[in-house]
């Protein structure tokens, strides 16, 4: 799933090990979340978005609404 | 493999498994090989080495209930469908094979040797198909 998890994180200046500690994951499943190889149970997307101070919207782009916006 | 505490508690437990395991199989050995088990208690002693194996796959069963990160348990659940896939595809064509005399009759307990490399190419693929994430 496409997400802006990599931005949010850059701005903040957090490594992914930083994120990863602060989510209590390994930093390998960042790394999966980041590249969208994994997507995250919705428990672990609130925890990321209550991180963030943001919806889940506005973290991870919605797969139904990229393929609307496609067509 | 990331080092989470439930990952530090499958490797001890296994570590004492595997012990166990030693223990109970080299005297079971020497005692068949040089006829010292009695009859009564042949089933017994023949039978414990099996159980610290079929202890590790509990262990990795309590591993899958105790694993607090999400996305490395998808990764053992991965590996684990990897090594009974192919356990049990390579079972299926062995034992035809053996039915119509084409190979030689192997023992049951290479199965569970197959399983546990089985689980080293699960491993392979999740490197080989997500990479970093892969572990």
């Amino acid at each position: 799933m496409e997400n802006r998890l990599r931005v949010l994180r850059a701005e903040r200046a957090w490594s992914q090990q930083d994120l990863a500690g602060r989510l209590e994951v390994s930093r390998q499943s960042v790394n999966a979340i980041e590249t969208g190889k994994y997507d995250p149970s919705l428990p672990l997307a609130f925890r990321i978005a209550e991180l963030f101070d943001l919806p889940i919207e506005e973290i991870f782009v919605s797969p139904s609404r990229r393929s609307s916006k496609a067509i | 493999m990331p080092r989470t505490i439930a990952w530090k508690r499958y490797n001890r437990r296994v570590i004492c498994l595997s012990l166990a395991y030693c223990a109970f199989l080299l005297p079971a050995v020497y005692g068949f090989k040089h006829q010292l088990v009695p009859h009564s208690l042949a089933y017994l002693v023949a039978v414990l080495p099996a159980l610290p194996i079929i202890g590790i796959f509990g262990a990795i069963g309590r591993y899958l209930v105790e694993e607090q990160d999400e996305y490395v348990r998808m990764l053992v659940v991965r590996q684990i469908l990897w090594a009974s896939g192919l356990t049990l595809s390579f079972a299926t064509i062995w034992g035809f094979l053996d039915n119509f005399g084409l190979v030689g009759h192997a023992d049951g307990y290479w199965l569970i040797a197959l399983w546990f490399i089985g689980l080293g190419i699960g491993s392979l693929v999740n490197k080989l198909t997500l990479g970093d994430g892969g572990c």
